[in-house]
Protein backbone atom coordinates (compact mmCIF):
# COMPACT_ATOMS: atom_id res chain seq x y z
CA UNK A 1 0.00 0.00 0.00
CA UNK A 2 2.20 2.63 -0.91
CA UNK A 3 -0.10 5.59 -1.44
CA UNK A 4 -2.23 5.04 2.08
CA UNK A 5 -3.53 8.29 3.60
CA UNK A 6 -5.36 6.94 6.69
CA UNK A 7 -4.85 10.55 8.55
CA UNK A 8 -6.40 12.49 6.11
CA UNK A 9 -8.56 10.59 4.50
CA UNK A 10 -10.26 10.12 8.61
CA UNK A 11 -9.78 13.80 8.80
CA UNK A 12 -11.65 14.19 5.42
CA UNK A 13 -14.37 11.58 6.06
CA UNK A 14 -14.96 13.51 9.30
CA UNK A 15 -15.06 16.87 7.15
CA UNK A 16 -18.02 14.97 5.31
CA UNK A 17 -19.94 13.90 8.16
CA UNK A 18 -19.51 17.11 9.71
CA UNK A 19 -21.45 18.54 6.54
CA UNK A 20 -24.09 16.01 6.51
CA UNK A 21 -24.68 16.22 10.20
CA UNK A 22 -25.16 20.33 9.86
CA UNK A 23 -27.02 20.06 6.70
CA UNK A 24 -29.86 17.62 8.76
CA UNK A 25 -29.46 20.27 11.38
CA UNK A 26 -30.17 23.27 10.05
CA UNK A 27 -32.40 22.47 6.68
CA UNK A 28 -33.53 19.14 8.12
CA UNK A 29 -32.06 17.65 4.36
CA UNK A 30 -30.04 14.54 3.71
CA UNK A 31 -26.66 15.34 1.85
CA UNK A 32 -27.15 12.71 -1.01
CA UNK A 33 -24.83 14.74 -4.28
CA UNK A 34 -26.91 12.89 -6.69
CA UNK A 35 -30.31 14.14 -5.76
CA UNK A 36 -29.19 17.51 -5.69
CA UNK A 37 -27.97 17.46 -9.33
CA UNK A 38 -31.21 16.31 -10.58
CA UNK A 39 -32.96 18.78 -8.10
CA UNK A 40 -31.23 21.69 -9.38
CA UNK A 41 -31.60 19.87 -12.85
CA UNK A 42 -35.27 19.91 -12.52
CA UNK A 43 -36.38 22.86 -11.03
CA UNK A 44 -38.76 25.45 -11.92
CA UNK A 45 -37.01 28.76 -13.03
CA UNK A 46 -36.51 31.38 -10.90
CA UNK A 47 -36.52 29.38 -7.58
CA UNK A 48 -34.02 29.59 -5.25
CA UNK A 49 -32.48 26.72 -4.54
CA UNK A 50 -30.15 25.69 -1.19
CA UNK A 51 -29.11 22.45 -3.66
CA UNK A 52 -27.56 25.08 -6.39
CA UNK A 53 -25.73 26.74 -3.13
CA UNK A 54 -24.59 23.18 -1.60
CA UNK A 55 -23.16 22.20 -5.11
CA UNK A 56 -22.24 25.49 -5.93
CA UNK A 57 -19.98 25.78 -2.41
CA UNK A 58 -18.69 22.09 -2.52
CA UNK A 59 -17.09 23.14 -5.87
CA UNK A 60 -15.74 26.41 -4.53
CA UNK A 61 -13.91 24.82 -1.87
CA UNK A 62 -12.42 22.75 -4.16
CA UNK A 63 -10.76 25.16 -6.71
CA UNK A 64 -9.99 27.20 -3.45
CA UNK A 65 -7.78 24.78 -1.86
CA UNK A 66 -5.95 23.74 -5.45
CA UNK A 67 -4.95 27.84 -5.40
CA UNK A 68 -4.15 28.21 -1.82
CA UNK A 69 -2.16 24.71 -1.07
CA UNK A 70 0.35 24.22 -3.67
CA UNK A 71 1.07 20.58 -5.73
CA UNK A 72 -2.39 18.98 -4.43
CA UNK A 73 -4.04 18.91 -7.81
CA UNK A 74 -3.95 15.05 -8.63
CA UNK A 75 -2.49 13.76 -12.23
CA UNK A 76 -5.07 11.44 -14.11
CA UNK A 77 -6.03 10.90 -17.70
CA UNK A 78 -9.03 9.07 -18.77
CA UNK A 79 -10.01 8.51 -22.34
CA UNK A 80 -13.20 10.44 -23.80
CA UNK A 81 -15.03 7.30 -24.61
CA UNK A 82 -14.64 5.87 -20.94
CA UNK A 83 -15.65 8.89 -19.15
CA UNK A 84 -18.87 9.41 -21.60
CA UNK A 85 -20.03 6.02 -21.06
CA UNK A 86 -19.13 5.89 -17.49
CA UNK A 87 -21.01 9.25 -16.58
CA UNK A 88 -23.84 8.24 -18.52
CA UNK A 89 -24.11 4.69 -16.22
CA UNK A 90 -23.66 6.87 -12.83
CA UNK A 91 -26.60 9.41 -13.74
CA UNK A 92 -28.74 6.94 -14.64
CA UNK A 93 -27.97 4.44 -12.24
CA UNK A 94 -28.34 7.15 -9.20
CA UNK A 95 -31.85 8.34 -10.58
CA UNK A 96 -33.00 4.44 -11.06
CA UNK A 97 -31.29 3.70 -7.28
CA UNK A 98 -32.16 6.58 -5.48
CA UNK A 99 -28.99 7.89 -4.67
CA UNK A 100 -24.90 7.57 -4.86
CA UNK A 101 -22.23 7.36 -2.45
CA UNK A 102 -22.65 10.13 -0.43
CA UNK A 103 -27.42 9.26 0.26
CA UNK A 104 -26.50 5.60 0.12
CA UNK A 105 -23.14 5.22 1.83
CA UNK A 106 -23.11 7.54 4.46
CA UNK A 107 -26.41 9.37 4.77
CA UNK A 108 -28.63 6.69 4.62
CA UNK A 109 -26.25 3.98 6.13
CA UNK A 110 -25.52 6.29 9.43
CA UNK A 111 -29.08 6.18 9.38
CA UNK A 112 -28.63 2.08 9.39
CA UNK A 113 -31.59 2.02 6.18
CA UNK A 114 -31.53 -1.22 5.02
CA UNK A 115 -32.05 -0.09 1.46
CA UNK A 116 -28.92 2.01 1.76
CA UNK A 117 -27.14 -1.05 2.88
CA UNK A 118 -28.75 -3.35 0.04
CA UNK A 119 -27.54 -0.38 -2.24
CA UNK A 120 -23.89 0.20 -0.92
CA UNK A 121 -23.01 -3.38 -0.78
CA UNK A 122 -24.34 -3.92 -4.52
CA UNK A 123 -22.93 -0.57 -6.27
CA UNK A 124 -19.28 -1.42 -4.42
CA UNK A 125 -19.53 -4.97 -5.65
CA UNK A 126 -20.32 -3.89 -9.52
CA UNK A 127 -17.52 -1.21 -8.80
CA UNK A 128 -14.65 -3.87 -7.61
CA UNK A 129 -16.03 -6.52 -10.18
CA UNK A 130 -15.73 -3.81 -12.74
CA UNK A 131 -12.58 -3.16 -12.05
CA UNK A 132 -11.15 -6.21 -11.99
CA UNK A 133 -12.29 -7.00 -14.96
CA UNK A 134 -11.02 -3.81 -16.79
CA UNK A 135 -7.88 -4.47 -15.20
CA UNK A 136 -7.06 -7.82 -14.18
CA UNK A 137 -8.99 -9.68 -17.30
CA UNK A 138 -9.27 -6.90 -19.73
CA UNK A 139 -6.22 -5.58 -19.18
CA UNK A 140 -7.22 -1.96 -19.82
CA UNK A 141 -5.33 0.63 -17.33
CA UNK A 142 -7.45 3.93 -17.05
CA UNK B 1 -32.06 32.72 2.42
CA UNK B 2 -30.90 31.08 5.56
CA UNK B 3 -31.36 27.99 3.73
CA UNK B 4 -29.22 28.58 1.59
CA UNK B 5 -26.63 30.03 3.31
CA UNK B 6 -26.44 26.89 5.62
CA UNK B 7 -26.53 24.68 2.42
CA UNK B 8 -23.59 27.18 0.63
CA UNK B 9 -21.61 26.16 4.32
CA UNK B 10 -22.25 22.43 4.56
CA UNK B 11 -21.36 22.42 0.84
CA UNK B 12 -18.01 24.12 1.38
CA UNK B 13 -17.03 21.76 4.01
CA UNK B 14 -18.51 18.39 1.85
CA UNK B 15 -15.96 20.05 -0.59
CA UNK B 16 -12.82 20.43 1.55
CA UNK B 17 -13.52 16.99 3.22
CA UNK B 18 -13.62 15.19 -0.29
CA UNK B 19 -10.45 17.35 -1.05
CA UNK B 20 -8.68 16.90 2.07
CA UNK B 21 -9.17 12.92 1.99
CA UNK B 22 -8.58 12.65 -1.87
CA UNK B 23 -11.70 11.28 -3.11
CA UNK B 24 -11.58 13.58 -5.79
CA UNK B 25 -8.71 11.41 -7.29
CA UNK B 26 -10.44 9.10 -9.24
CA UNK B 27 -7.23 6.71 -8.86
CA UNK B 28 -6.87 7.31 -5.17
CA UNK B 29 -10.84 5.69 -5.64
CA UNK B 30 -9.77 2.86 -8.40
CA UNK B 31 -6.95 2.39 -5.76
CA UNK B 32 -9.51 1.00 -3.00
CA UNK B 33 -11.62 -0.98 -5.81
CA UNK B 34 -8.80 -2.69 -7.09
CA UNK B 35 -8.51 -5.32 -4.57
CA UNK B 36 -6.22 -7.68 -6.71
CA UNK B 37 -3.70 -4.66 -7.13
CA UNK B 38 -1.49 -2.27 -4.95
CA UNK B 39 -4.69 -2.04 -2.27
CA UNK B 40 -5.01 1.54 -0.96
CA UNK B 41 -7.47 1.36 1.89
CA UNK B 42 -8.26 4.64 2.68
CA UNK B 43 -12.08 5.28 0.84
CA UNK B 44 -12.38 3.09 4.21
CA UNK B 45 -11.23 5.69 6.65
CA UNK B 46 -13.18 8.21 4.36
CA UNK B 47 -15.98 6.14 5.00
CA UNK B 48 -15.14 5.57 8.81
CA UNK B 49 -15.17 9.06 9.49
CA UNK B 50 -18.26 10.18 7.88
CA UNK B 51 -20.61 7.82 9.61
CA UNK B 52 -19.01 8.14 12.77
CA UNK B 53 -19.81 11.23 12.87
CA UNK B 54 -22.71 11.32 11.48
CA UNK B 55 -24.22 8.48 13.29
CA UNK B 56 -22.68 10.79 16.66
CA UNK B 57 -24.26 14.01 15.56
CA UNK B 58 -27.35 12.66 14.08
CA UNK B 59 -28.52 10.83 17.61
CA UNK B 60 -28.95 14.18 19.01
CA UNK B 61 -29.88 16.15 15.94
CA UNK B 62 -32.75 13.74 15.40
CA UNK B 63 -34.06 14.51 18.96
CA UNK B 64 -35.66 17.73 18.00
CA UNK B 65 -39.08 18.23 16.73
CA UNK B 66 -37.37 20.26 13.87
CA UNK B 67 -34.04 21.54 12.35
CA UNK B 68 -33.31 25.36 12.37
CA UNK B 69 -34.39 26.92 9.39
CA UNK B 70 -37.31 24.53 8.06
CA UNK B 71 -40.71 23.16 9.72
CA UNK B 72 -39.62 19.47 9.41
CA UNK B 73 -37.26 17.09 9.14
CA UNK B 74 -37.34 15.54 5.05
CA UNK B 75 -35.83 11.96 5.53
CA UNK B 76 -36.79 9.19 3.59
CA UNK B 77 -39.43 6.44 5.45
CA UNK B 78 -37.48 3.64 7.91
CA UNK B 79 -39.40 0.93 6.56
CA UNK B 80 -39.25 1.15 2.27
CA UNK B 81 -39.08 -2.14 1.29
CA UNK B 82 -35.77 -3.42 -1.19
CA UNK B 83 -37.05 -3.50 -4.51
CA UNK B 84 -35.85 -3.83 -8.04
CA UNK B 85 -35.23 -0.33 -9.26
CA UNK B 86 -32.56 0.06 -5.98
CA UNK B 87 -30.85 -2.90 -6.91
CA UNK B 88 -30.70 -2.24 -10.26
CA UNK B 89 -29.98 1.54 -10.03
CA UNK B 90 -27.12 0.73 -7.36
CA UNK B 91 -25.61 -1.90 -10.12
CA UNK B 92 -25.68 0.80 -13.09
CA UNK B 93 -24.41 3.51 -10.57
CA UNK B 94 -21.10 0.61 -9.53
CA UNK B 95 -20.20 -0.94 -13.09
CA UNK B 96 -20.18 3.43 -14.33
CA UNK B 97 -18.57 4.15 -10.91
CA UNK B 98 -15.62 1.51 -11.20
CA UNK B 99 -15.58 2.34 -15.17
CA UNK B 100 -13.65 6.09 -14.10
CA UNK B 101 -13.90 6.29 -10.41
CA UNK B 102 -15.97 9.45 -10.29
CA UNK B 103 -19.25 9.63 -8.40
CA UNK B 104 -20.99 12.81 -8.13
CA UNK B 105 -19.82 14.41 -5.27
CA UNK B 106 -16.20 13.92 -5.75
CA UNK B 107 -16.08 14.54 -9.79
CA UNK B 108 -17.77 18.15 -8.30
CA UNK B 109 -14.88 18.56 -6.56
CA UNK B 110 -12.37 17.72 -9.01
CA UNK B 111 -13.12 20.87 -11.24
CA UNK B 112 -10.08 22.49 -9.22
CA UNK B 113 -7.41 19.95 -10.84
CA UNK B 114 -8.01 22.26 -14.32
CA UNK B 115 -8.52 18.92 -16.03
CA UNK B 116 -11.58 17.87 -18.99
CA UNK B 117 -11.95 14.84 -17.77
CA UNK B 118 -14.24 16.35 -14.91
CA UNK B 119 -16.42 18.73 -16.68
CA UNK B 120 -17.26 15.74 -19.42
CA UNK B 121 -17.98 13.41 -16.80
CA UNK B 122 -20.03 15.76 -15.50
CA UNK B 123 -22.16 16.60 -18.62
CA UNK B 124 -22.67 12.88 -19.24
CA UNK B 125 -23.75 12.41 -15.85
CA UNK B 126 -26.25 15.00 -16.50
CA UNK B 127 -27.30 13.26 -19.58
CA UNK B 128 -27.60 10.01 -17.89
CA UNK B 129 -30.37 11.48 -15.62
CA UNK B 130 -32.39 13.16 -18.65
CA UNK B 131 -32.02 9.74 -20.17
CA UNK B 132 -33.50 8.24 -17.19
CA UNK B 133 -36.38 10.82 -16.63
CA UNK B 134 -37.12 10.12 -19.95
CA UNK B 135 -36.95 6.38 -19.69
CA UNK B 136 -39.26 6.50 -16.16
CA UNK B 137 -41.73 9.01 -17.76
CA UNK B 138 -42.26 6.53 -21.29
CA UNK B 139 -43.00 3.55 -18.54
Amino acid sequence: MQNFTPYSAFFGGSLIGLSAALLLYLNGRVAGISGMIAGVMNAQKNTQDWRLFFLGGLILSAVLFNLIVPHTQAVYSRSFLLLIISGILVGFGTRLGNGCTSGHAVCGMARLSIRSIAATITFMGMAILTVFITRHLLGISQ
Amino acid sequence: MTKNIAGLFCGILFGLGLTISQMNNPDKVLAFLDVRGEWDASLAFVMAGALITLATLQHFILKRQKPLCDAEFHLPKPNNPIDKRLILGAMIFGIGWGLVGFCPGAVLAAFGDGKIEPFLFTLALGAGMMLFDWFDKAK
